[in-house]
C-alpha cells in the first residue's frame, strides 16, 4: 500500500521534472525557430485563429453572467455603478486569463497532443530523425511558439468581448448609467491590473503549450496512448493553470 | 501558394484583433483613456468649494435624467475653488441660467454625480456659461465632526442632531 503511494508520488515527480527539462529544451530551440517564420504563422493560425469563435462566444457569455451576478450583488448595496469596475477587474485579472487558458487547453492543447501523438504512433517523428531532421526543431517548437503567441492575444480578446457582454447586460438591460459604468472603471482600473492579466496569460500560454506538446511527444505510440495523452493534457493543464494563477496573484499583491 | 496566402491573412487578422483588444483594454478601461467621437454638446462651468471624489465622466442629471457628463475638473488657485466643466447634450439647451448645481452621491458606495435643479430665469444656459449657485459634496467626515461638536455642546437631544444633519449640506453658497 505504502509502496504504491510512494511509487505514484515518485512517478509524478519524475513527470514534473521531465516536463520542466522538456520546457528548457523547447526554449533553447526557440530563437532559431524564428528563421522558419512560416511554420510559426501556420501554428499560430491553428492554435489562435481557429480558437477565436469559442473564445469570443465564451467571453460574451461569461461577461453577461458577470453583468447579471454583479448587478444583483451590487444592487443590495445600492452601488450598481461599481459594476464596470467589478466586471473589468474580474475579467482582466482573473476570468480572462484563466478561462481562456482552460478553453485553450481544451481546444488547441488537445489538438496539438493528438497530432503529435499520432505522428509518433505512425513513426513520422522517427522518419524525420532518419533524415537528420530534428523533430523537436521542425515540428514541436513551432507548435509550442504558436500557442505561446496565441494565448495572450486570445485572453485579451476574451476580456474585451466579456466587457462588452457585461456592458450589454448591465447598461442596456439592467439600466446602469453608462457614464458611471465607464468612468468608475477608468478611475479604479490601473495599468498594473492590465499587466497582471497580460503576465498571467503569457505564463499560462507557455504552460499550456509546453504541456500539450510534451504529452504528445512522449505519448505511448498506440491508439490508447494517444487518447490517454490527450486526456492528461487537459487535466494537467487545468491543475497547473489554477496553481500558477494563485502564485501570480499572490506575487502581484 | 494560394492556401498559404489565406493562412497568412487569417493569422494576420487574428494577431491584429488580439492587439486591438490589448489596446482597447489599456486605453479604454484605465485612466489613460482616449475618447472617440462626440455628440453635439455645449460646455458650462461650475465652481465648488469641495467636489469630494467627483470624477471626470460622472453623469450630470436634472430630475434624475442624465443630460451630460463631467468633462474636466481643475483647481482655480485665485478663488480657491474647484472648477468643474460640465458637457451638456445640445438638445437640453433650455436650462434656466440661474439653475443651481449640487454634488450628490449615487447610493451608499456609489460615485458622485452633479445634479442640476432648474431656476426661474427667462434666459437659458449657453456654451461657456457659468453656474453661480453651487453646493459642494457632502463630506461625511465634516458631518460627523459637526455632529460630535454639537453633541459635546451639551444638547444631545434628537431635534438638535436632526437640525445639524438636515441643514448643514443645504446651505447655498453664492460664488464670488
Amino acid at each position: 500500500m505504502f509502496k504504491e503511494w510512494w511509487n505514484s508520488l515518485s512517478e509524478s515527480l519524475i513527470a514534473a521534472g521531465a516536463l520542466v527539462r522538456f520546457l528548457f529544451r523547447l526554449l533553447i530551440n526557440s530563437p532559431r525557430a524564428f528563421l522558419r517564420m512560416d511554420l510559426i504563422v501556420q501554428q499560430t493560425y491553428n492554435s489562435g485563429a481557429l480558437s477565436l469563435v469559442i473564445i469570443m462566444l465564451s467571453g460574451l457569455f461569461v461577461g453577461m453572467v458577470l453583468g447579471l451576478q454583479g448587478y444583483q450583488l451590487l444592487q443590495r448595496f445600492g452601488s450598481e455603478e461599481a459594476l464596470g469596475t467589478a466586471a473589468a477587474i474580474g475579467l482582466v485579472k482573473e476570468l480572462g486569463p484563466v478561462v481562456t487558458a482552460l478553453l485553450f487547453a481544451g481546444r488547441a492543447g488537445t489538438a496539438l497532443t493528438s497530432e503529435l501523438g499520432l505522428m509518433k504512433a505512425t513513426d513520422q517523428l522517427s522518419a524525420m530523425e532518419m533524415m537528420a531532421v530534428d523533430p523537436i526543431r521542425r515540428v514541436v517548437v513551432p507548435r509550442f511558439l504558436g500557442g505561446v503567441i496565441a494565448m495572450p492575444l486570445l485572453a485579451a480578446i476574451f476580456s474585451m468581448v466579456g466587457l462588452y457582454g457585461a456592458q450589454l447586460v448591465g447598461v442596456q438591460i439592467m439600466g446602469v448609467d453608462s457614464g458611471s459604468f465607464w468612468s468608475q472603471m477608468r478611475a479604479s482600473v490601473g495599468i498594473v491590473d492590465i499587466s497582471e492579466g497580460i503576465v498571467k496569460s503569457c505564463v499560462f500560454g507557455i504552460a499550456c503549450s509546453a504541456i500539450a506538446v510534451y504529452q504528445g511527444y512522449y505519448a505511448a505510440p498506440t491508439a490508447e496512448g494517444v487518447g490517454r495523452a490527450t486526456t492528461s493534457t487537459v487535466v494537467t493543464s487545468a491543475v497547473v493553470v489554477l496553481f500558477l494563477d494563485y502564485l501570480i496573484t499572490a506575487a502581484f499583491l | 501558394m494560394q492556401k498559404s496566402r489565406t493562412l497568412n491573412l487569417g493569422t494576420g487578422l487574428f494577431v491584429l484583433l488580439g492587439f486591438a483588444a490589448l489596446f482597447f483594454l489599456t486605453t479604454q478601461t484605465t485612466s489613460r483613456g482616449i475618447s472617440f467621437g462626440n455628440a453635439p454638446h455645449f460646455d458650462v462651468t461650475a465652481r465648488f468649494d469641495n467636489i469630494g471624489d467627483l470624477k471626470v465622466g460622472a453623469p450630470v442629471s436634472i430630475s434624475g435624467v442624465a443630460v451630460g457628463r463631467v468633462n474636466k475638473i481643475e483647481y482655480d488657485s485665485k478663488v480657491y475653488k474647484a472648477v468643474v466643466s460640465l458637457r451638456l447634450d445640445a438638445k437640453y439647451n433650455q436650462i434656466p441660467s440661474d439653475s443651481d448645481a449640487s454634488i450628490f452621491t449615487q447610493g451608499l458606495l456609489g460615485g458622485k454625480f452633479v445634479g442640476l435643479s432648474p431656476g426661474g430665469a427667462e434666459t437659458f444656459l449657453k456654451d461657456k456659461d457659468q453656474i453661480d449657485q453651487t453646493q459642494s459634496a457632502i463630506v461625511l467626515e465634516n458631518l460627523i465632526g459637526q455632529f460630535v461638536a454639537n453633541f459635546a455642546k451639551g444638547s444631545p437631544n434628537a431635534s438638535s442632531v436632526d437640525s445639524t444633519t438636515a441643514h448643514t449640506p443645504h446651505v447655498m453658497e453664492k460664488t464670488k
